[in-house]
């Protein structure tokens, strides 16, 4: 077997630009939904129900969502870049990291459209 | 002074070993390395690298009480007593505190460390104005230590692929110098997951640098001229 070292695949500027945007969509999400929720004097499942029936929050729920799967698919491929060398293994746990963020993602549009 | 210092002879040990030395030393304004060369008058077997003496060659970076940093430049009397004394992490020990930097320097090499310029050299030199100048300093200054690559996890998880705080400090050098042309060929060679994207800003690179270097502020500068180019 052939055994170069390989790198040069182009795709590590764009993930690391979507991790950076995905985490600033998660962020404003997190403290706006918090503030939201803080400065309810009843909080209640009412308000709850109430604020996920407006499609606006929902749809900005799952864009919420869809950051956080794809910012968690670079953080675990990063960690499996460092720490698992072997290529059959590696390939194994993306293919699992994968279906079980797609399963999250319609598990996801399931919950915020199907009460 | 009571020292603690890796030994490993891979000729007559089977594992390395702490070994503990007492020396009948005043800390006063000496350093580090004096102590060692008298350390070596005990026990010549102990192996160290030095040269300068002065923190311009950057041969004798160790592993001090836990962090990287050149013998020579530092201070005995900033030392915690048993200084503890250990090869530079994540490279493979050839003997006591010296190790194999050849991983290093392939990842410095393969940033090609000079400059790229096809137009017909001037007769006399490439100028510069004191502005365009003014944006080497902090980056030429590098004296290639290692202290900061082996400080660095992103390098210890990959020391093949990772081209290494020490070595983007370089790239951006050239990337940054107005008399190179080769701009677009070095952002391209970096645009990789692994030889600049591995940097996950951890900073030890920042933290141990002997000459107060940044290159974390380099690996940012080189990030932000690769999102330019993009939108």
């Amino acid at each position: 077997m052939v055994n170069r070292v390989v790198v040069g695949a182009h795709y590590g500027l764009r993930d690391w630009l979507i991790q950076r945007i995905t985490a600033a969509v998660m962020a404003v999400y997190s403290v706006m939904l918090a503030s939201y929720l803080l400065l309810q004097p009843h909080l209640n499942y009412d308000v709850w129900t109430g604020l996920f029936s407006s499609q606006l929050m929902r749809t900005f729920t799952l864009l919420f969502l869809s950051g956080l799967f794809y910012h968690a698919w670079i953080g675990v491929r990063d960690i499996v870049m460092d720490y698992v060398k072997s290529p059959n293994v590696r390939l194994s746990i993306h293919v699992l990291v994968i279906l079980a963020l797609l399963l999250y993602a319609i598990w996801s549009v399931q919950i915020l459209w199907g009460f | 002074m009571k020292f603690r210092i890796y030994r490993y002879n891979p000729d007559t040990d089977t594992a390395p070993y702490m070994r503990d030395y007492d020396l009948d030393i005043e800390a006063g304004n000496k350093m580090l390395l004096d102590a060692l060369l008298l350390l070596k008058q005990q026990d010549d077997s102990l192996s160290m690298r030095k040269s300068c003496r002065e923190g311009v060659c950057g041969s004798d970076a160790m592993n001090i009480n836990g962090r990287n940093g050149l013998a020579c430049i530092t201070p005995l009397s900033s030392l915690k007593e048993p200084v503890e004394l250990r090869p530079l992490p994540g490279l493979p020990v050839i003997r006591d505190l010296i190790v194999d930097m050849t991983q290093f320097f392939k990842q410095y090499h393969s940033i090609k460390p000079y400059l790229i310029n096809n137009d017909p050299p001037p007769e006399t030199e490439r100028l510069q104005s004191p502005e365009q100048r003014e944006h080497l300093n902090g980056l030429y200054e590098c004296i290639l230590c290692g202290c900061c690559t082996t400080s660095c996890p992103s390098f210890w998880w990959n020391p093949d692929k990772f081209v290494g705080p020490a070595g983007l400090l370089q790239a951006y050098r050239f990337i940054a110098d107005t008399r190179d042309h080769a701009t677009c060929e070095r952002l391209n060679d970096l645009e990789d997951p692994y030889r600049l994207f591995r940097c996950h800003t951890i900073m030890n690179c920042v933290d141990v640098c002997p000459k107060e270097l940044n290159p974390n502020e380099a690996i940012g500068n080189i990030k932000d001229m690769m999102v330019k180019r993009m939108v």
